[in-house]
């Protein structure tokens, strides 16, 4: 799986980074990043548990 | 307390304050959502309230209709003319919450580093002492004031740490901000709390002039921006806006978490069970519990979803109803702590999200995990009255409880 913040959308929340922080990384300003290339598959469940609660819909699923 | 003309009819005439809605706003939502989901009312000024989280959503982030520069659910003194009214003057408002872009995008970008996730684990420690010093207070009595006694003291102390004032004067602050925000409808009550507040920053910004150390203000009074430093009147207005926005909202976010856990026992022995739901626990509860709505004015006449708004219209950004739509959320009516979709807004939406969003979050969590702690048990303290502040911040403001 792999995963990508759009940087217009994300507004900074950092729900993923709390739900997920194996994964996202949130920088001094808010903007949240994806810090895996690849998401393992053992994450995969938290990986889609960060994507339904962005409330900004920020986050896509690039590729299962 | 002011007191209000009953209200005769939720869908044109709407009062935040009515009594009724202050203790339940929810029943009056579902209900609205059903007939009316964007009800108007003329009381204080000619205001709209969007319920369905769609609706709610999309006007946060049409800034260009919808203003910022007016924020205030209460509208108060803010449609006079600043330079008439007595007391400094703040003719920048509150940036970056009372702005719109540009002044609120450069003002918003200092204020952000120090509310990061990194930044505030650094304020974890002493949040964590604060709440078990309050706990050693009243955890061997028996009872205490969950609001009073324990969520209205935490923020408040955390916040005059990072602007780097003194813990001692809090409940002055709590005094100036309830002032301002709570009983916002008192005129003279809500000059006091503003004058207050804005004398005691004025005086500590010119001690930090020529005296500056590492804490928010002094930062803010020596910033650059574009190679200039900072308008006196919008740092005024930003040091006053990190007390008033950081002070009873999350205190009223704790408050109603410790309500609901003295009042759902299977939640609260689910939590003290299973400490590993915290994460989507917290949410849950700041869902369920948002304790923040926001207001916007209309930039130019715009009908919206059929509603024929006005220019200088208030609309209100009721998040917390949004929350509750069950349009976007299964159940919304249940708190269910370990609860998987959950995009709420409880922080808002769009560019004005809570800046001071990471800090709450973790203020909330400390003071849970410390009380459950201490007192897993409790429950409302029986024939004792519950009182509930609402408007721009709802939460409890006597929440008796007993335990052991």
């Amino acid at each position: 799986m792999k995963l990508r913040v759009d940087p217009d959308k994300c507004q900074g929340h950092a729900r993923c980074y709390g739900l997920a922080p194996e994964i996202f990384d949130v920088d001094d300003y808010g903007l949240a990043s994806v810090i895996v290339d690849e998401v393992p598959s053992e994450l995969e469940e938290k990986a889609r548990l960060a994507v339904a609660n962005c409330p900004e819909y920020a986050i896509e699923i690039v590729s299962e | 307390m002011t007191h209000t003309a009953p209200v005769r009819d939720w869908a044109t005439d709407f009062d935040v304050m009515d009594p009724d809605y202050l203790r339940d706003p929810f029943s009056i939502w579902d209900q609205l959502r059903q007939t009316c989901p964007i009800p108007h009312t003329d009381r204080r000024k000619s205001t709209w309230m969007p319920l369905r989280y769609e609706d709610v959503t999309a006007i946060a982030h049409d800034v260009e209709h919808f203003s910022s520069l007016k924020v205030a659910v209460i509208p108060g003194d803010e449609d006079a003319d600043p330079a008439e009214l007595e007391g400094p003057n703040l003719e920048y408002g509150l940036p970056p919450i009372s702005s719109d872009p540009p002044l609120h995008t450069w003002t918003r970008r200092l204020l952000l580093p120090w509310f990061s996730h990194k930044r505030v684990e650094s304020y974890m420690p002493m949040t964590r002492q604060l709440c078990r010093r309050l706990l050693d207070g009243f955890a061997d009595s028996g009872r205490a004031d969950a609001a009073a006694d324990y969520a209205q003291q935490i923020p408040v102390r955390v916040i005059a740490h990072i602007l780097g004032v003194s813990p001692d004067l809090s409940d002055t602050f709590t005094g100036w901000v309830r002032d301002v925000l709570e009983f916002a409808d008192d005129a003279e009550r809500r000059q006091h709390g503003a004058e207050g507040l804005l004398h005691y920053f004025l005086g500590e910004l010119e001690q930090r002039r020529s005296d500056p150390g590492d804490d928010l203000l002094s930062a803010l009074l020596t910033a650059e921006v574009d190679g200039q430093r900072v308008d006196d009147g919008i740092v005024l207005g930003m040091a006053a806006l990190v007390l008033i926005a950081g002070v009873d909202t999350t205190w009223s976010a704790i408050g109603s978490s410790l309500w609901h856990l003295a009042t759902h026992p299977e939640d609260r022995k689910r939590l003290v069970a299973e400490p590993e739901l915290m994460p989507t626990a917290l949410e849950e509860l700041l869902r369920a519990y948002a304790p923040v709505t926001m207001a916007r004015e209309v930039t130019g006449d715009i009908v919206y979803a059929g509603c024929p708004m006005k220019t200088g219209d208030k609309v209100l950004m009721n998040f917390p109803a949004a929350n509750r739509d069950p349009q976007a959320f299964e159940h919304p009516e249940e708190v269910q702590l370990d609860r998987a979709h959950n995009r709420h807004v409880a922080f808002g939406s769009g560019i004005h999200r809570c800046a001071g969003s990471n800090l709450a979050r973790m203020e909330l969590q400390v003071a849970l995990e410390e009380w459950l702690a201490r007192i897993p048990d409790f429950s409302l303290a029986q024939g004792e009255e519950i009182t509930w502040a609402g408007g721009q911040v709802r939460g409890p403001r006597i929440l008796p409880v007993v335990f052991g």
